[in-house]
């Protein structure tokens, strides 16, 4: 749009009518930014509106959901919710709870294992430092179906399947290599003046990383809590593996299991659980959203 | 995001190790201080990572079904695999959805992207709208959704019906199944359009002005600043969606029940191992399948890193 005005030099063709191309330039402009602004609000409500049509259908009843697609509803109603809420003998807030239990110990053991690891990847000085950040980045895009077997069979041995240690405990020992990489990244740009200054003030490197690096590599702890917390939350296969009782079920267990069960009663009752299971992340959306955005932006997480 | 690519491609070697080394004595200590740091770590890339990978590629010579011992059978679960139609079916399946999915999410992002980035107002509304698909996608609600949607009496058909089309059930069509599951997977174009629009941020507008002066039109400005300054950014996505597509898992089992159908229709590769050691038990055969999920990655990736020097443009 821009270059046209600089194709076609301004023509002043006499003080009567100067404000004349600029007029009509203004107005071609608006009318450009209608129609973009118009398309992009067509096609957004185009993208959205399954998850809309989802919305609205929780609150539907069921005889209404599948004859009625508009998403203004006639008739509100609760009951989908009321359906759906026990499977397998256990009531949802149950499933939420286990779910919760999982992605906090989860965050909290991307945090302090990734932390550590990549403040001596980043910082300290040994031999084979380089060898070991390649492995970090090779880790990084190993499909996790190459392990999970012998994994799944050792924690079954242990007899811990139906726990949430299979899920968990891998947290602890930095096994989310990505989550290094980005914490690498991120201490790198640190000025070293401020490590080397308390150095020579005789704090060693555990002081150093405490008191220095760990508060200012904030933002990069946020973008790793918030992933992880995306990432257990819509996990499936790993939930789908270790917890086969209905009482360690996941939110995204349970909700795969009522689509099987007899507390299904259709399109409605399904919605309705669908939309309490992604409340989490809608709420974890709107409120943590420049750092979501900032996150995937600098370093191309989902 | 640049940087993450470069750091993958710089040789083990030569990063950033500044020229300065300290006395032999203090250089000791830091080992030792930087081998507990990464205790955590180094405990798990041996016991969860290293030594998994190897006792799988050990299972997969052999015949195991959790209950009794391993059996060696040398190459048989291999062998076995190239007669194995359901195999040949899955790995159909997947490539069918890494070339068709992974290129048309790519384009979308890319395009959404072009019409976001010339200071659009109310960018980050629209950019959190388009990214709200990505944040959700892979969850079971979303794959649940999906199921409703396309079922017989789904939102789908009801809005074919306004246009007089009489839809069929696209979830038990072996023919449509499949294609479902790319459309989800195209419609969370969101995070790649996300990182295409931090990569159009970072090309200084210097050289449009620059361009400008020279009289070089919108088209030409396009192929020749913006897409070769883009192309880093283009790989980068490629190769994380390509990876991510390969692993996809969730939608097709929540979609066709566990079973990949209808017809194996929607048998992703995932699914097949899953199949094959937790419902079969059959953890010999799953793992050689497994095994050759990882070469085939491996390979492509490497392709993916050779071929990018053809046509991947790093500025310095």
């Amino acid at each position: 749009m821009s270059t046209s005005t600089l194709d076609s030099p301004p023509v002043v063709d006499g003080p009567t009518r100067p404000r004349g191309p600029s007029r009509s330039m203004r107005r071609a402009k608006v009318r450009g930014a209608i129609l973009r602004h118009g398309g992009l609000i067509l096609f957004g409500l185009f993208m959205l509106y399954p998850l809309i049509w989802m919305a609205v259908s929780a609150f539907k009843p069921s005889h209404l959901v599948l004859t009625d697609p508009s998403i203004i509803p006639t008739e509100l109603t609760l009951e989908n919710f009321v359906n759906g809420w026990v499977v397998g003998g256990f009531p949802f807030w149950v499933f939420f709870g286990n779910s919760l239990v999982i992605a906090i110990s989860a965050i909290l053991g991307n945090l302090i294992s990734c932390s550590l690891t990549a403040y001596a990847l980043a910082r300290l000085e040994f031999r084979a430092r380089n060898v070991y950040f390649a492995i970090v980045l090779v880790t990084v895009m190993l499909p996790m179906h190459a392990v999970v077997i012998p994994q799944y069979i050792v924690f079954s041995n242990l007899g811990l399947v139906n726990t949430f240690i299979p899920l968990i405990l891998p947290k602890f020992l930095a096994t989310d290599a990505f989550f290094i990489f980005l914490m690498v990244q991120f201490i790198r740009g640190i000025p070293r003046q401020l490590d080397e200054a308390a150095s020579i003030d005789g704090a060693g490197p555990f002081r150093v990383f405490w008191s220095i690096i760990l508060p200012l590599m904030k933002p990069a702890l946020i973008t790793t809590a918030i992933f992880t917390f995306i990432w257990t939350w819509n996990d499936f296969f790993g939930q789908l593996i270790y917890l086969t009782d209905s009482s360690v079920f996941t939110v995204p267990i349970a909700l795969n299991a009522l689509v099987d069960s007899e507390s299904n009663q259709g399109t409605g009752t399904l919605m309705a659980m669908s939309v309490l299971s992604l409340i989490p992340l809608l709420l974890f959306f709107a409120f943590a959203q420049k750092h979501l955005i900032r996150g995937i932006a600098t370093t191309g997480l989902k | 995001m640049t940087a993450a690519l470069r750091a993958k491609e710089r040789p083990p070697g030569s990063p950033s190790v500044g020229p300065s080394p300290p006395r032999r004595r203090g250089r000791r200590s830091q080992g030792l201080a930087a081998h507990a740091f990464m205790s955590p770590w180094l405990i798990g890339l041996v016991l969860v990572t290293a030594a998994p990978m190897l006792a799988s590629l050990y299972l997969s010579f052999t015949d195991y079904n959790i209950m009794s011992t391993p059996t060696f059978v040398g190459f048989d679960n291999f062998e076995r695999m190239v007669g194995d139609e359901r195999f040949w079916a899955s790995t159909r399946v997947t490539s069918l959805y890494v070339l068709v999915s992974v290129p048309l999410q790519l384009v979308f992002a890319l395009m959404l992207a072009l019409v976001l980035d010339r200071g659009l107002r109310g960018l980050s509304i629209y950019r959190s709208a388009y990214y709200l698909p990505s944040l959700l996608g892979t969850s079971v609600a979303v794959a649940v959704l999906w199921k409703q949607i396309f079922g017989h009496d789904g939102l789908v058909n009801q809005a074919l019906a306004l246009i007089g089309i009489q839809g069929t059930n696209w979830l038990q069509n072996p023919d449509s199944a499949l294609w479902t599951l790319i459309i989800l997977n195209v419609w969370t174009f969101g995070s790649p359009m996300v990182i295409f629009l931090a990569g159009l941020r970072q090309i200084p507008e210097e050289l449009y002005e620059a361009a400008r002066v020279d009289g070089a039109s919108q088209i030409r400005m396009f192929r020749h600043i913006t897409i070769p300054l883009l192309t880093p950014i283009v790989f980068f996505n490629l190769i994380l969606q390509t990876i991510g597509s390969f692993q996809a898992f969730t939608q097709a089992h929540v979609i066709s029940g566990g079973t990949g159908g209808p017809v194996d229709s929607t048998l992703f590769y995932t699914l097949y191992i899953y199949q094959q050691a937790f419902v079969n038990f059959d953890m010999g055969y799953a793992s050689a399948l497994a095994w050759v999920l990882l070469l085939a990655i491996a390979v492509i990736t490497a392709l993916h890193f050779t071929l990018s020097k053809y046509w991947v443009f790093y500025g310095d």
